[in-house]
Parts: C-alpha cells; structure tokens; sequence
C-alpha cells in the first residue's frame, strides 16, 4: 500500500484548524486504497494550535522555535523522508484549499506520471493585487531559475518519492514557494500544474504573504543565486 | 612625525588598533587563518597608503582614476557592500542551520512520544 503524508505547515490557526483538519478527514476517507497520515507542523504557535491539533488526533511536529513557511516545509520534507512516503501533500492551514482538489493533486504522481504536481489557482479567482504579485513572482521565477508556472505561489503541492529525496529546501520564509521550482530545475524533476479551486477569505487573506513582503522575497531570491 | 597630516596620525592609531584586534580575535581562536590574512593585510595595505599617499595616486592613474583618494574610495565601497552581501549569506546560511536543528528536536520528540505511548 502506498504511504501518503499531508503536510501542513501552522502557524496560530487555532480558529480554523480543526475545520480544515475535519475535512481532510473526510476527504481521505476516500483513498481506502492509500495508508494515509495527516502531520501538522506547529511553527511555535503562541496559541493554542498544538493543543488543537492534538486534540484532533493528527499527527503533530513541534518547532521549538519559529521558522516561517520554509522552515516547516522543509521539516516536513525530513518527516516524508524518514517515514519513506510515497507520495507528499503540502497544503495550506488557513482553510484556503479545498480538500476536495486532494485527488487531482496525487492522482499524476500515484500513476507515476510526474514527479511534482503544483495545484493552481487560476487568475480571475485571486484578488487584483494578488494576481499582480503572483504574476511577477512567476515571471522572476522564470527569470532566475528557467522553470516556467503560472502560480509558483500555490501552497498546495505534491512531491513524489523521487522528489521527496532530492529537493533540498534551504530558504525560511515566503521564498520558498520560489525555491522549489529551483529545486525542480537543480534535480530535473518533471511537474505539471493541476487546476485547483482556492477559498480566499477575510481570514486566508489576513494570514497570507503580505504584499510588501514581495520586495523582501525577492531579494532573498536572488541572493540565493550567488551564494 | 612632524611631516605627517593630524589626520594622517589618526588613521594610523585606528588601523593599528584595528590590526592588533585581528591579531587577538586569531589568537582566540575565533578567526579562521584565511581570514586573519585577509583583514591583516587590508589593514597593513591601508597604513601603507596612509604613510605614502603617493603609493594611491601612482596605482590611481594607473587605472584611469585621476586622484589616489578618489581610488581609494571606490575600491572601499566596493569592498564594502560586496562584505555586506557575504555577511548576508552566511546570516542566511545560519537561518538554514538553525531550522536543520529545529527540524531534528522536532522530529526526535515525535518518535520519543511515539516510543512512550508503544510502552
């Protein structure tokens, strides 16, 4: 039976986790053919999401300290590695992505079609000055690393087992998003976008990558390129 | 001494203080060989051209720079902002290594709650 692990990265979501935890479950109750495991990975919440997510019996990685988006991606990355999954989800916590999209996330990797699958959300479904950043990061992203995605911001992905070995994520914050597709270039990985449908809320938004922080991820972006 | 500008004399003390800190921070141990070689001789290189302003003119017109000062000054911000982007990878390469460690207490404590809930 194939392993398949649904990382989440969380950092303060005790309003929303135990929603979105409620309805991976039920999605996945789905996949009977698939050994399923839900990891919340709790980025040093000062509220009560560990608590939570313990509560809602998933399993939980405890950052002792706060290590942004990158950080917890990359964690999640090693638990993958080390309990030898098939195939890695990563997901948002804040309630943005709809599990429903699970299926048509890993259906190209369980076939072993492609190495990588980025869930996109389409243009006219983000607000203006989201599809504005978005647009830019996908053209620098292009720029530095050759890899072309109409959405390298999309927090919902899927990493087969060769990919889960390879990509070596060494960015902390928002930047990652980036980073991966410099990781799917540096290890000729294969990928391919699946639409996906994205629920924007006052919440999702507030919890979000500020727009001002764009300047500050790409500027980390293209240190990366001369270290 | 006495053909030597206050200015002069003062920048001299400075990079001497300067070089004598690189010299105790490699007898610590807290500097690597490599770089101990790099500041001493900026250093040394610096108190030379204070010494011999004439040194900077002559290396100044041999680039095409018409004043040594102007040389130096160019080759200083230079300097300066390519150590400025060297310290921003290595502050960007000990993030990384303090989330490898985040990561490893993370994961060691799962499986110590894992061996203590099979027990």
């Amino acid at each position: 039976m194939k392993r398949l692990i649904i990382a989440l990265p969380a950092f303060n979501e005790e309003k929303v986790i135990t929603s979105v935890l409620q309805q991976i479950k039920k999605t996945i109750q789905k996949l009977s053919d698939l050994d399923c495991e839900i990891v919340v990975v709790n980025d040093c919440s000062t509220d009560k999401t560990a608590q939570i997510v313990r509560q809602n019996k998933v399993t939980l990685l405890n950052h002792k300290i706060n290590r942004g988006l990158g950080g917890s991606l990359a964690t999640a990355f090693v638990y993958a590695q080390s309990k030898k999954a098939d195939c890695l989800v990563t997901m948002d916590s804040d309630g943005q992505h709809d599990p429903q999209d699970l299926l048509n996330v890993i259906n190209p990797i369980i076939n072993a079609q492609v190495d990588v699958v980025i869930g996109t959300r389409k243009l006219r479904q983000m607000p203006f000055d989201r599809q504005i950043i978005n647009g830019a990061s996908s053209f620098l992203t292009f720029l530095f690393f050759g890899v072309w995605c109409s959405d390298t911001q999309s927090g919902f992905r899927a990493f087969g087992k060769k990919a889960i070995n390879l990509i070596q994520l060494k960015t902390q914050r928002m930047e990652v998003s980036s980073e991966f597709f410099s990781e799917i270039a540096r290890s000729k990985l294969v990928f391919r976008e699946v639409g996906i449908k994205v629920i924007y809320t006052k919440y999702s938004r507030s919890k979000g990558q500020s727009n001002l922080n764009a300047f500050s991820v790409l500027l980390k972006l293209f240190m990366r390129l001369f270290r | 001494m006495d053909n030597f500008l206050p200015i002069q004399i003062l920048l001299f003390i400075f990079l001497l203080f300067a070089a004598s800190r690189v010299v105790l921070r490699v007898k610590e141990g807290n500097i690597s060989f490599g770089f101990f070689l790099f500041w001493f001789s900026l250093w040394i290189l610096a108190g030379f051209a204070i010494i011999n302003p004439g040194s900077t003119s002559f290396l100044a017109k041999q680039i095409g720079i018409g004043r040594g000062t102007d040389a130096v000054i160019y080759a200083s911000l230079v300097l300066l902002f390519y150590l400025l982007f060297r310290t921003n990878v290595i502050i960007e390469n000990l993030k990384h290594e303090i989330t490898k460690l985040t990561t490893e207490i993370a994961i060691k404590e799962k499986k110590e709650d894992e061996n203590t809930s099979d027990n």
